[in-house]
Order: structure tokens, then C-alpha cells, then sequence
């Protein structure tokens, strides 16, 4: 029995309308917008399909950790309904989006607290807060290995096996196991679940801890200061090639280009 | 505060020469060097490197640090970290730059964590806070709906810098500077980590990233068949066809053409927007784009607020006109 862990961030959902989007300049964070639920972040659903996939090959236990401020149960659940059996929802008014410290260390402390493991998955980077370095904070804090990027992700005997992109082609990089790997969105797209499963889902496991019962610190733990948050201004300059046909308006265009000299 | 000082820039080596990215570091490093009074230096690793050192002096480097060995040609996690973390213990950075490359994304966290501060990924601005003379870091948040500009409080300061967001270094050969070899000293039984397997993967054709023309389609493509068309006029233009994540996943196209925050991010001469909206996720992928191109039926989309030029219409019936006007121009 194989035990893996997929570190799970519940996230504004990225594919919102910009209408829909607004930023709160003083809290340096955005609104959440009343409307939309939030989602799963896509890079942590491909995590989780990368840990069924070993699943669907060999016995595994597969814990999803979710970390946040206040965590929907709907969302969080899904990973259950997608076939995780067991989630842990780490909860506490100190966390916060973007202390990639804190983050790291809670998991850590959980995924300890959680027994042994084999491997630790989590996304490239969460889809609001853009960083990446989760999965390698984990593993410092653990002292083990953190293979970044993965597009195929393998659990052999006491081997972790991973292909990923490199600059110039791919490479095969072999770990012993516990190790942490953080997966692309090559690695595929999360399946989705059956109603069955969304039944099945109501009867697995969900533990909730709190900073205090990690037994971790958060006060003094973020080394950033957040000195200003903005939406970008877009320019609007945009020179609409007006024409009574299509080929009028193609003929402009490309006039346009030869000038300015790109074609 | 520490007593670190000075800006150290690790330049990344490809081929025998230095990445492009290495040089706009190298540019970005001496700005912010000179603006702060302080050194600007250099990390060299690789194998067979030690010709490049000159190189890095005449872009401003006071100190170049050059790691050469055989066992260090290609990137592999542990030993690149070891020796980063050897330099940066030597050297002292107040900033520390890396590029947002696949090295320097996987690179950047761990010398984070080990060396006990903070690392700030895909930075597209850096400045000097005039105040309090700390690195000010700007960089996309919230799939690109925004920009964050934050300040690490401890040393070194360490910044992933997006490719192709700094201008590159000026060159000057009458430059000096010093060139300090250091022994990587790395005892291959303590690494955990081996790369088993390692494909050179020809690509076809010109690669994305360094395109100089991408043509991009969206959702409203419709189908593989669709994105043929695309083809054709990356093809006159020798450029490559791009996508958002919609025809990906619906594998239209693979994965490996998306653009936008979970894909790649480009910076082509000429970006031909056809059928896409202009979600903030995609465009944060091309937004620095030379000339920007957008075709859409939908003359309220966001797209139009990003492009140059914009043709109102249905794609199916401006993309051929688009083609047969272009045969006639460059065909």
C-alpha cells in the first residue's frame, strides 16, 4: 500500500470575468466576488489526476491536505468525488495566501503529523498567487528530494520515477522515495467524477487542524512586505481597420504590418 | 539589516554561450547596482565555460564567479543548488537575480529556503525603493487580473526575472574585472536525485518561445481542422501556431502550444490574437508582445484593449482574406 499526499490550494476561480474581478488596494489582496464559488487550483487538479493515475495501477492510500483561511467544504470536497480517500483541511485565521513560508511549514507539520509517505504531489504553482515554491518548501522542510515540473509522474517499488521538460528536450529523474513532486499540466486533466462518487464522497474521512494543533509557529514567519496591489492599466489604443468586406479589411491590416515592419 | 551588499546575477549557459536571459540579468543587475552604489557580479556554471567570464565583465561585472567542471554541462537540481548556495555564502548579495527559465524557477525556492529568506518568482519590473534602498519586485498575481509589488525584509533578495521583461546589458570590452574559479567540490554519493535519462528533442521547426511570429488561436476556432488554417499563416510568416488552454484541452492542439500563466510565455515581433477573448491568463503570456494582432467577431472583447490592431469579424471569413492578401505580399 502506496501512500500519497496532494497538496490542494482552494483558489479565486482564474477564468472569471475581468468585470468580476476587483482588487482591495488597501488589504493588498483581491474581493472575492460573492457570485462565484471559488475552485481547486488548476495546477493542483492535475496533482491529484498524477496520484489517481498512479491509483489506478497499484493499491494507494491518496490524501488530499487543503490549506486556508476559511475553505469552502463544496470545493474541497470535490477531491474526494474525484477519488481521494481521505482530506485534511488545515484551518486557521493566520494563514494566509501568500506567506509561502507559513504555507510550506504548516504542510509540512501536517504531512508529518499524517505518518509515513511516499510521495508528496503538489501543482507548479497556485493559480492566484503565481509563486511555485510550495513544493520545495515542503521539501526542505522534510530533507527530501523535490523534483519540479513534472509531465509523468511513477511510483516504483522505492523509486519515484518522473519525466519532465527540460530547455532543450526532457529528462528522466529517478528519487529514492518519500519525495515531493510538483506537477505541469501535461501531466493531464483532473477525471471527472461519476454521481456515484459524489455519493461515495459523503462517507470519507475529512480531519481539520488548526496552526495550534500543527504545533507550528506563524507569528514573524513572512520575510515579504506586500507593498502595493493593481490591476494592470491597458492601453485601449487599439486602431479598429475599418473596410465594407473582409478582404478590405485584411488588405489594411496587412498594409499596417508592412509598415510598422513586422512582416 | 545584514551586511550583504551588491547585486549577484547567475548567468545561465546554453550551448556553449550565454542564454539570452543572462544578459538581460546582467543589464537589469547593473542598473539597479549602480543606482544602489554597489558591486555588480556574476555566476558562471557549466563545463567549459571560462571564455564566457570576459563576456560577463564587459556587461559590468566586477567579480565573475565560474564554476567549470564536466559534471556541471547540463542543470541538475543538487549539484547546481550546492554550488549557488557555496557562491552566495562567499559572495554576500544584497539582490540575488535568476531568470524564470526552468533552472531558474526550480533553482530560485530552494536557495530560498536554504539560505532562510524569500524568493519573488516571474518578476517583469524591478526597482530600488529610494527610501529604504530595497528591491521593489513587480510581478503578475491572480492569473495576471493583477500585479503585485512586494519587498523582501532579509538578504539576499532574491528575484526570478521573466525573459525577455529586461533590456540586455550593453557591451564594453575595455571593462575590467576579476575572475574567481571555485572548485564545485561535490561528492556524488550525497546526491539523492539522478538524472537517468536525458532527450535532446529536435524541435520542429522554430520553437515557440523564440518565435518571431505566433499566431494564436482561442475557443472559437472550433476544431483541429480549424487550427490548419492558423498553420497556414504561421507557415507564410514562418512563425508558429500558439493557443489558450481551451483547444488544448480539447486537444486540438497539444499541450505543449499553450500560452498564458499555465502554459508558455512569449514575446514574438508579431502576436495574431484569432478567436480568443483575452482572459487575463492568456494574455499575461504575450503581453509584451511587439505588435499585437486581434481578429474577433465580438468588437467588446478584451482582446481589442490589448492589440495594436484589430479586425471586427467572424475569423472564418477574415483569416482566408488575411491569407490570400498575405500570399500576394510575401509569398
Amino acid at each position: 500500500m502506496k501512500n500519497i499526499i496532494v497538496c490542494m490550494k482552494q483558489v479565486l476561480d482564474p477564468e472569471i470575468p475581468l468585470s468580476l474581478f476587483h482588487i482591495d488596494t488597501e488589504a493588498r489582496q483581491a474581493i472575492p466576488p460573492k457570485a462565484t464559488p471559488p475552485v481547486l487550483s488548476p495546477f493542483d487538479e492535475n496533482a491529484l489526476e498524477a496520484a489517481l493515475k498512479i491509483k489506478d495501477t497499484q493499491e494507494s492510500n491518496v490524501t488530499v491536505i487543503s490549506l486556508g483561511k476559511k475553505l469552502n467544504r463544496v470545493v474541497v470536497s470535490s477531491a474526494l468525488a474525484a477519488g481521494a480517500d481521505h482530506l485534511v483541511l488545515l484551518q486557521d485565521e493566520a494563514f494566509s495566501d501568500f506567506n509561502t513560508y507559513l504555507t510550506a511549514g504548516a504542510l509540512a507539520a501536517a504531512i508529518k503529523k499524517l505518518g509515513p509517505y511516499d510521495l508528496i504531489l503538489c501543482g507548479l504553482q497556485a493559480a492566484d498567487t503565481n509563486t511555485g515554491q510550495v513544493g520545495t518548501g515542503i521539501a526542505s522542510m522534510l530533507g527530501i528530494p523535490c523534483i519540479t515540473a513534472a509531465r509523468k509522474v511513477e511510483l516504483d517499488d522505492d523509486k519515484v520515477r518522473v519525466e519532465k521538460v527540460s530547455a532543450d528536450g526532457s529528462e528522466v529523474i529517478e528519487a529514492p522515495a518519500p519525495a515531493v513532486v510538483t506537477t505541469n499540466y501535461e501531466v493531464g486533466v483532473l477525471r471527472e467524477p461519476g454521481v456515484e462518487a459524489f455519493m461515495s464522497a459523503a462517507k470519507k474521512p475529512i480531519t481539520t487542524w488548526n496552526a495550534q494543533e500543527l504545533g507550528i509557529e506563524t507569528a514573524g514567519t513572512d520575510c515579504f512586505n506586500m507593498v502595493q496591489m493593481y490591476e494592470p492599466v491597458q492601453e485601449g489604443k487599439c486602431e479598429i481597420l475599418e473596410g465594407a468586406s473582409p478582404e478590405e479589411k485584411a488588405e489594411k491590416l496587412v498594409t499596417r504590418l508592412t509598415e510598422v515592419k513586422v512582416i | 539589516m545584514s551586511e550583504n551588499t551588491g547585486v549577484l546575477v547567475h548567468c545561465e549557459v546554453t550551448g556553449g554561450k550565454f542564454a539570452p536571459i543572462a544578459i538581460e540579468l546582467l543589464g537589469a543587475g547593473s542598473r539597479l547596482a549602480s543606482e544602489l552604489g554597489q558591486e555588480l557580479s556574476a555566476v558562471l556554471i557549466g563545463s567549459d565555460i571560462g571564455g564566457l567570464a570576459q563576456e560577463a565583465i564587459a556587461c559590468g561585472a566586477k567579480k565573475v564567479y565560474v564554476i567549470d567542471e564536466p559534471s556541471l554541462k547540463d542543470y541538475a537540481t543538487e549539484p547546481y543548488l550546492m554550488v549557488m548556495e557555496k557562491v552566495v555564502q562567499q559572495a554576500l548579495p544584497s539582490i540575488l537575480l535568476l531568470g524564470q527559465t526552468p533552472s531558474g524557477r526550480d533553482l530560485a525556492p530552494w536557495l530560498a529556503f536554504r539560505l532562510n529568506t524569500g524568493a519573488t518568482m516571474d518578476c517583469m519590473a524591478l526597482e530600488i525603493d529610494p527610501a529604504t534602498r530595497r528591491l521593489l519586485m513587480t510581478r503578475p498575481v491572480y492569473g495576471g487580473n493583477a500585479q503585485a509589488v512586494q519587498v523582501c525584509k532579509t538578504d539576499p533578495q532574491i528575484a526570478a526575472v521573466r525573459t525577455k521583461a529586461m533590456a540586455p546589458s550593453a557591451k564594453d570590452d575595455t571593462l575590467q574585472g576579476r575572475v574567481i574559479n571555485i572548485e564545485a567540490g561535490i561528492d556524488s554519493a550525497s546526491l539523492k536525485t539522478e538524472v537517468v535519462e536525458r532527450k535532446i528533442e529536435a524541435a520542429v521547426g522554430v520553437r515557440l518561445e523564440d518565435a518571431r511570429v505566433v499566431v494564436a488561436g482561442g475557443r472559437g476556432i472550433g476544431s483541429a481542422e480549424g487550427f490548419q488554417q492558423l498553420e497556414e499563416v504561421a507557415g507564410l510568416l514562418k512563425g508558429v501556431v500558439g493557443a489558450t488552454r481551451p483547444p488544448c484541452d480539447a486537444r486540438w492542439v497539444p499541450d505543449s502550444r499553450q500560452i498564458g500563466i499555465t502554459g508558455k510565455i512569449v514575446s514574438p515581433d508579431l502576436y495574431i490574437a484569432v478567436a480568443l477573448s483575452g482572459a487575463s491568463q492568456h494574455v499575461s503570456g504575450f503581453f509584451s508582445s511587439k505588435v499585437i494582432v486581434a481578429i474577433n467577431k465580438d468588437p467588446e472583447a478584451n482582446i481589442f484593449k490589448v492589440a495594436h490592431y484589430g479586425i471586427v469579424a467572424d475569423w472564418k471569413a477574415a483569416l482566408p482574406a488575411f491569407t490570400a492578401r498575405l500570399k500576394q505580399v510575401v509569398g
